[in-house]
C-alpha cells in the first residue's frame, strides 16, 4: 500500500505540481524565473561548489535519462565487463564530486553572512533534498553493484509503466529502503521544481548559439516607403 | 543604408562641479530599493580616482568590451561556446566587494538607548545581512581626491603613464583633478546586448534605448562582466540585472532623464543624432586611435536632403528627424567636433560623449595670468593633467584627437575674452581661431551653447511616437492603463 502511494501516486502528484504549477508560474510571474545567482555575494567557494556540481549532476541526470529512454541501447553499453566498469567508475567519481560540491554549496549559505541572508526556506529544501539525493546515490552505487545494470530490470520497465499510467509498483517492491528512498526523493525533488529556483533548468539558454550578437526591437513594424 | 535615430548625451566636464546631485535623483527614482541599493545608475568619479566599481576599467581585471580577432569582434569574455561554459561560474565577475556593501546606521537607537553614562550612537549596519559593520568603501569613496596615494595612484589609465609623468601628476599642491558623471552609454555595439544568453537585453529600434526585458532575464549575470562600462548591476536580492533605462518613462512624456533635468551646472545635453546601422561592425573593429573619428564618421548629417530621403525610407519618423535637426549632441560631436566618447578602445560605440575638461589642463605657469594665443596652445604641451592620460580615456590613446578639441576650447576662451575683456590684439584672436580650425561664428555658437541656453535647447526629447504607435496598431479603449506603467508585480523575490 505505501509502495502504491510513494510510487504509483505519489510520481503523478510530483509530476503533476511540475508541469501545472510551472506553467501557471511562468505565465503570471515570469519576472520571478531566474537562477537566483549568489555569486555577486560570494564567488570563490561558489566556483568549486557550481562548477563540478553542474557537469557532474547533468552527465549523471543524462544517464540516468538514457537508461530510460532507450534501454536496447543502454544494454548494449552495459553489455561488455570492461565498458560497464568505466561507465560505473566514471559514474561513481562524478557522484562524489556532486556530493562534494552539493556540501560546499551548502556551507556557504551557513558560512557566509551575506549569502545566508538571501537564502529562503526553499532554497533550504531544494540544497537539502538534492544533498540527500546525491548521498544515497553514491551509497547505492558504492554498495549495490551494478546498478547500470539492475536500473534497466527495475527502474525502466517501472518508469515505463507510469508513463502509460499503469504504474507496476512491484518492480520496486524487492529494491531496498535505501534505492526507494532514493526513487522518492526524486519526484519530490521534481515537485519543488516550479517552486524553487530550480526552474532555471528548463531555460538552458542555447539559443544563444545562433542569435545575432545585437538585438533590435522595434515598438512599431517598421514602415518602409 | 540603414538609418536609425539614437538618443545621445553630451557631458560637458568643465561644468561638471562634483554635486552629485544627478546620482541622488536617479537613485530617488529607480534604485531606493532592496537588491538595488548598491546600484548607481548614475555616478560620478572623480579622475584621477578608481572608480565604481573599483578599477572597472582595466579590462584584463574584468573582461569587458570586445577585442579584435582577425577579422572579427570577440566579446573579451570569450566566443558564444566560451560564454556558455562560463554560465555555471562566471569567472570574471565583479563581486559586491567590488563595488561596496551598503549600508545604513541604526538611527533609531539615538532615541531608544536607555539613559546611560555614554552617548548613543548610530551604528552602522549591512543592508544585505542586517548585521553591524565597518563602512570600508562606498559609491565615491574616492571623492575629490580622498586617499589619493592609494586610490587615484592605482587609477587603470595612471598605472599606465610614464614615471615621470605620474611623479608630475603627483606633485604637491599641483595635484589635479577633474569629475566624471556615468550613465549607460546606450552602445550601438553593445557588450551587454552581445553577451546575453538569454537574449534579454535589447536595443530599442525606435530611440536606441537600452533595456533588460525583465521577464525574460534568468540571472545567468554575463551582462555584468560584458560591458566593459561596468553599467549593468545584478539585483543580489531579486536574482535579475538591471541597468540606466535613460527615464524611457519620461521621455516617452516629453519630459528630460531625472539626471540631465537636476543637473545643477547644466552640464548635460540630450538629443538625437542619425547614423547608419550597416557601418556598426566595421567601424567597430577600426584602429583603436581611429575609433573616435570613425564614429564620428558614421554619424550622419540630418539637413543633407539624402539623409533624409534615406532615413524616411528606413522608417526614422518625420518628428525624429526633425529632432535631430535640434539636437545639441549632434552639434557638439560633430559640427564642432569637441566631444569625445569615453573609452572607445572597448568598441562598444559608446553614445554618450564628454567635452573634455580644460581647466586641469592649463599648464601651472598660465595660473592667473592671461597669455596669448602662442603660450595657451603651448600649455598643451605642459598640461597639468598629461594628454596621454586624457587621450587614453576618451581618443584610444590618440593624443591628436584631444588636443584638436583643447585647441578649440582655448580659441573660444580667448574669442571671449577679447569680447568681454578688450585686452587681446585682433590679429591675436584670428590667430587662435586658424590654429583651432573654428570661425567666429561657431565659437560663439559654442559659447552661446554652453552658457545661455535654456533646458528645452540643451535637452531635445524626441517624440516617441508611442501614442501614435498604440493608436495604428491597436484600440486604445481596450489597451487603456497598459502603457507606460509597466509592471504591476513589484520586483521582489517571491518563489
Ligand atoms: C544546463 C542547465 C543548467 C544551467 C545553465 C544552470 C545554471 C545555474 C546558474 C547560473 C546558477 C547560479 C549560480 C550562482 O550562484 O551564480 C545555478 C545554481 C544552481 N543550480 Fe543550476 N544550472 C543548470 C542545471 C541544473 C540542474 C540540472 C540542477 C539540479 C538538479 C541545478 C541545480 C542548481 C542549484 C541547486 C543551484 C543553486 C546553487 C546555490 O547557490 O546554492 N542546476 N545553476
Amino acid at each position: 500500500m505505501t509502495d502504491m502511494i510513494l510510487f504509483g501516486v505519489f510520481p503523478y502528484v510530483a509530476v503533476a505540481l511540475m508541469v501545472g504549477v510551472g506553467i501557471y508560474r511562468y505565465c503570471i510571474d515570469r519576472y520571478s524565473w531566474s537562477s537566483q545567482s549568489s555569486q555577486f555575494l560570494e564567488s570563490r567557494v561558489l566556483f568549486w561548489g557550481s562548477i563540478p556540481w553542474h557537469y557532474a549532476i547533468l552527465l549523471i541526470l543524462m544517464a540516468h535519462f538514457l537508461a530510460f529512454l532507450v534501454p536496447s541501447g543502454w544494454a548494449v553499453v552495459v553489455g561488455s565487463p570492461l565498458r560497464l566498469y568505466l561507465l560505473e567508475v566514471t559514474g561513481l567519481a562524478l557522484g562524489i564530486s556532486t556530493l562534494i560540491a552539493v556540501v560546499l554549496l551548502i556551507s556557504r549559505r551557513i558560512g557566509n553572512a551575506r549569502v545566508s541572508a538571501v537564502t529562503t526556506v526553499v532554497d533550504w529544501l531544494v540544497l537539502l533534498a538534492l544533498l540527500l539525493q546525491v548521498a544515497t546515490g553514491v551509497y547505492i552505487a558504492f554498495t549495490l553493484r551494478w546498478g547500470s545494470v539492475w536500473y534497466m530490470h527495475t527502474a525502466t520497465p517501472w518508469l515505463w509503466s507510469l508513463l502509460k499510467l499503469d504504474p507496476q509498483v512491484h518492480y520496486l517492491a524487492a529494491l531496498p529502503a535505501v534505492v526507494k528512498l532514493h526513487v522518492f526523493n526524486a519526484f519530490l525533488i521534481a515537485a519543488l521544481f516550479p517552486f524553487s529556483r530550480l526552474v532555471h533548468v528548463v531555460s538552458v539558454p542555447l539559443t544563444y548559439l545562433s542569435r545575432p550578437y545585437q538585438v533590435v526591437v522595434w515598438y512599431r513594424q517598421r514602415r518602409v516607403r | 543604408m540603414n538609418i536609425r535615430a539614437q538618443v545621445s548625451s553630451v557631458f560637458h566636464l568643465d561644468k561638471c562641479i562634483g554635486c552629485h546631485t544627478c546620482s541622488i535623483a536617479c537613485k530617488n527614482l529607480w534604485t531606493d530599493r532592496k537588491g538595488a541599493e548598491y546600484m548607481w545608475w548614475n555616478n560620478v568619479e572623480t579622475k584621477p580616482g578608481t572608480g565604481y566599481p573599483t578599477q572597472w576599467e582595466d579590462q584584463e581585471k574584468y573582461q569587458g568590451g570586445w577585442v579584435k580577432q582577425g577579422e572579427q569582434l570577440q566579446l573579451r569574455i570569450g566566443g558564444r561556446w566560451g560564454t556558455l561554459g562560463k554560465i555555471f561560474h562566471n569567472p570574471s565577475m565583479p563581486t559586491m566587494d567590488d563595488y561596496y556593501e551598503p549600508f545604513t546606521f541604526r538611527y533609531g537607537d539615538l532615541t531608544s538607548a536607555p539613559a546611560g553614562d555614554d552617548q548613543p550612537t548610530a551604528r552602522p549596519v549591512s543592508m544585505v545581512t542586517g548585521k553591524p559593520m565597518k563602512i570600508e568603501a562606498g559609491p565615491n569613496w574616492d571623492d575629490d581626491l580622498s586617499g589619493s596615494n592609494i586610490y587615484a595612484a592605482n587609477d587603470p589609465g595612471v598605472v599606465k603613464l610614464s614615471a615621470e609623468e605620474q611623479q608630475q601628476l603627483f606633485a604637491i599642491e599641483k595635484m589635479v583633478m577633474f569629475h566624471m558623471p556615468r550613465i549607460c552609454n546606450h552602445c550601438l555595439n553593445a557588450g551587454c546586448v552581445a553577451s546575453c544568453p538569454s537574449g534579454a537585453i535589447y536595443k530599442r529600434g525606435e530611440d536606441g534605448i537600452v533595456l533588460i526585458n525583465q521577464d525574460k532575464c534568468r540571472g545567468w549575470r554575463m551582462c555584468v562582466s560584458a560591458c566593459p562600462y561596468k553599467k549593468t548591476y545584478y539585483g543580489w536580492s531579486t536574482g535579475k540585472s538591471e541597468k540606466c533605462i535613460l527615464c524611457y518613462p519620461r521621455q516617452e512624456a516629453g519630459e528630460a532623464p531625472a539626471c540631465f533635468h537636476s543637473c545643477v551646472g547644466r552640464i548635460r545635453y540630450l538629443g538625437v543624432l542619425l547614423y547608419d546601422a550597416d557601418q556598426i561592425e566595421s567601424v567597430a573593429q577600426r584602429d583603436d586611435k581611429d575609433l573616435p573619428a570613425a564614429q564620428r564618421e558614421m554619424i550622419l548629417d540630418p539637413f543633407d536632403p539624402q539623409v533624409i530621403a534615406d532615413a524616411k525610407k528606413s522608417g526614422v519618423a518625420d518628428q525624429v528627424i526633425e529632432a535631430a535637426q535640434r539636437s545639441p549632441v549632434y552639434k557638439f560631436v560633430k559640427e564642432w567636433g569637441i566631444a569625445l566618447p569615453l573609452h572607445p578602445e572597448f568598441r562598444t560605440l559608446p553614445m554618450l560623449f564628454y567635452v573634455p575638461p580644460l581647466l586641469p589642463v592649463m599648464s601651472m605657469n598660465n595660473q592667473g595670468k592671461q597669455k596669448l594665443a602662442d603660450d595657451f596652445f603651448a600649455t598643451l604641451e605642459e598640461a597639468r593633467l598629461p594628454m596621454q592620460y586624457l587621450a587614453s580615456l576618451f581618443a584610444g590613446g590618440n593624443e591628436e584627437e584631444v588636443k584638436a578639441v583643447y585647441r578649440k576650447l582655448i580659441a573660444v576662451r580667448i574669442q571671449r575674452r577679447s569680447v568681454t575683456v578688450g585686452d587681446l590684439p585682433a590679429e591675436e584672436v584670428s590667430k587662435a581661431c586658424t590654429v583651432a580650425q573654428l570661425d567666429t561664428e561657431a565659437i560663439d555658437a559654442i559659447y552661446r551653447m554652453t552658457t545661455l541656453t535654456r533646458i528645452k535647447e540643451r535637452i531635445v526629447v524626441p517624440p516617441m511616437l508611442r501614442e501614435q504607435a498604440i493608436e495604428a496598431g491597436m484600440d486604445p479603449e481596450e489597451h487603456k492603463q497598459e502603457m507606460g506603467f509597466g509592471k504591476r508585480i513589484s520586483p521582489k523575490r517571491r518563489w
